[in-house]
């Protein structure tokens, strides 16, 4: 079986929010100084569900990210856990598109390969938080999609997949080929020993450019993105914080429940 | 600018949810002159149309195969809807139907969706959709330059809609082929209130010390009441043991817009203000008061949560 591994190198969501800053001119994060930018942590997990599948029945991994030269470490990351080859699909084009045009190009580059079987996404990526591009790149390819899973198994004839619900979880079944997005709750992603890593740094990731996928760089990037993003701004927090006075804790207590009955929010 | 919106309905115990009678009061509040109508799927959906207060029009269908959400069926049946009301606004709650269903409808209709959004607000000219994104740490408002604009919407973003129910029903094709199988599911198990669901949600983080810290959440949440109160746990506690991972509260968690979040020792990380920071009043207990949580409340009380959190319940006790 041959899996893509869609992968996304993001700012580091752990990064303090005292360090977290939008430049309002061009609606970015600056990233923050000395804090390098990590794969984003749900794409760990659904490569290691990919490679848990590899392992089992044998096959092969690829994994595909979509980013600038830094989202090498990312790729190199998947490949250090045990991928086989990584694609990093990366042009000019391609920069501030949406979800959309993100899963179009990853399709895009899916179709390219040819013989895949799954494609295998993180349930979202950590930064942006939409949970889009896996249920996308299906769409763009006309495969069936289970998303959200905790548990994901090669049967004969297709994915056995256990899906993460409000209340619970439900098993489902899908022949191949077929996309799966992987949750945390599947579990921690392996970490790579040195020679794995050493390894990885020495294979050689293929670039793809808009034109080697066969598109036309108005239809991807910004000139094809449907979303648009107005404004991306750091919410003013309720700085004034009304802090609870009181000589003793029940004084305090008193004086909170008074003003949450007060405001009706008790 | 008048909007024809269509509300993706989803039916709880035979009637329309309570998220999807808040999106159609947010959808009065944004059609303008527009029209609003709903789509309800599943056993007893026409009989639940006259429940679905603020549309005006139910595009419905009782066919029982719809009571398991499977994505291609429901796809059909909504493309439909959405045609056939001729919306160019689709709203759908940010649930397991919505995070499936927003995408691929989107696609489906050559268009875009903004997810998880917080607010969708009419500034005179395309529609806003706001959402969080960086684990919480921003807002991102967004335009969709195609029709329809499809959102999918956070519980408690509007307040629910007033009115009668739908008048007209009109009825949609029972459900079709799907390619994913549902084999069969099973419930969590679950001690009473989901977390989603709680009007109050008291959490606790690792500066309880030890596990035996949540049996003081778990008292504060029965003083206020167990029918409204929840307890829920930071990602640290969570990893430690401390609390069962379905009581989560965060990014990869669960996200809850309780009336009232009362956060005993959490230092309030990013990953856990998203899942928290939609409540509408958050009340802070921690003993550092440099603590990032106390920029996200509205009250704050700096003091040792063992002092504090007894004679919190001491007082809740005393309103009943």
């Amino acid at each position: 079986m041959h899996i893509v591994v869609c992968a996304k190198q993001i700012p580091d969501p752990e990064t303090p929010p005292a360090a977290f800053k939008i430049d309002a001119a061009t609606n970015k994060v600056i990233p923050a100084a000395g804090i390098a930018p990590v794969l984003s942590q749900f794409d760990g997990i659904a490569a290691e569900a990919a490679l848990r599948i590899k392992e089992a029945k044998g096959g092969k991994v690829t994994v595909i990210s979509l980013g600038a030269e830094s989202a090498q470490a990312a790729i190199k990351q998947v490949l250090a856990m045990g991928a086989d080859e990584g694609v990093l699909l990366k042009d000019a084009a391609f920069d501030d598109g949406d979800s959309y045009t993100t899963a179009k190009a990853l399709a895009a580059a899916i179709k390219k390969l040819g013989d895949v079987d799954a494609v295998f996404c993180g349930r979202q990526a950590a930064d942006w938080d939409m949970g889009q591009v896996g249920l996308l790149v299906a769409e763009e390819l006309g495969w069936p999609v289970a998303i959200i899973a905790k548990g994901v198994e090669a049967t004969d004839s297709g994915l056995k997949i256990q899906r993460v619900l409000a209340d619970g979880f439900e098993t489902v079944e899908m022949p191949l080929p077929a996309v799966v997005t992987v949750s945390n709750e599947f579990g921690d992603p392996r970490y790579p020993k040195l020679p794995q890593i050493m390894a990885a740094a020495k294979k050689t990731v293929t670039p793809w450019a808009a034109a080697d996928l066969g598109l036309d760089a108005g239809s991807v990037g910004k000139a094809g993105a449907r979303l648009q993003l107005q404004k991306l701004f750091i919410p003013e927090k309720s700085s004034k914080v009304e802090l609870i006075a009181g000589d003793t804790p029940q004084e305090q207590a008193a004086a909170l429940v008074a003003k949450l009955v007060a405001d009706k929010t008790l | 600018m008048a909007n024809n919106i269509l509300v993706v309905g989803e039916l709880d115990g035979g009637a329309p949810s309570t998220t999807t009678l808040e999106l159609l009061g947010g959808a009065q509040g944004l059609a303008a002159g527009g029209s609003v109508s709903v789509s309800l799927l599943g056993t007893g959906a026409t009989a639940a149309a006259g429940q679905a207060a603020g549309a005006a029009k139910a595009y419905v269908s009782d066919d029982a195969a719809y009571d398991t959400f499977r994505g291609e069926q429901w796809l059909a049946a909504v493309q439909e809807a959405v045609t056939q009301s001729g919306a160019n606004v689709v709203l759908i709650g940010q649930s397991v139907v919505g995070r499936e269903l927003g995408p691929r409808l989107a696609s489906r209709l050559g268009t875009a969706a903004a997810m998880d959004c917080v607010s969708v607000a009419d500034a005179g000219g395309a529609l806003q959709f706001t959402r969080p994104a960086y684990g919480g740490n921003a807002l991102a408002t967004y335009t969709i330059a195609t029709s329809p604009a499809v959102a999918t919407v956070r519980a408690k973003s509007f307040e629910p809609a007033s009115g009668g129910g739908a008048g007209e029903t009109v009825a949609l094709p029972g459900a079709g082929e799907s390619r994913v199988a549902v084999l069969g599911s099973e419930k969590a198990e679950s001690t009473g209130l989901q977390i989603q669901d709680a009007a109050v949600v008291i959490s606790g983080g690792r500066g309880l010390g030890a596990p035996e810290g949540f049996q003081q959440m778990e008292a504060l949440a029965a003083a206020i009441g167990t029918d409204k109160a929840a307890v829920g746990a930071s990602r640290a506690a969570v990893d430690l043991g401390w609390y069962p991972p379905s009581q989560q509260v965060g990014l990869t968690g669960k996200v809850v817009n309780p009336d009232l979040y009362i956060a005993v020792a959490i230092s309030g990380a990013s990953q856990h203000m998203a899942g928290c920071s939609g409540s509408k009043v958050i009340v802070a207990i921690n003993r550092d008061k440099d603590a990032n949580i106390f920029g996200f409340a509205k009250y704050g009380i700096v003091g040792d949560w063992k002092a504090v959190v007894p004679a919190l319940i001491e007082e809740l006790k005393k309103l009943k």
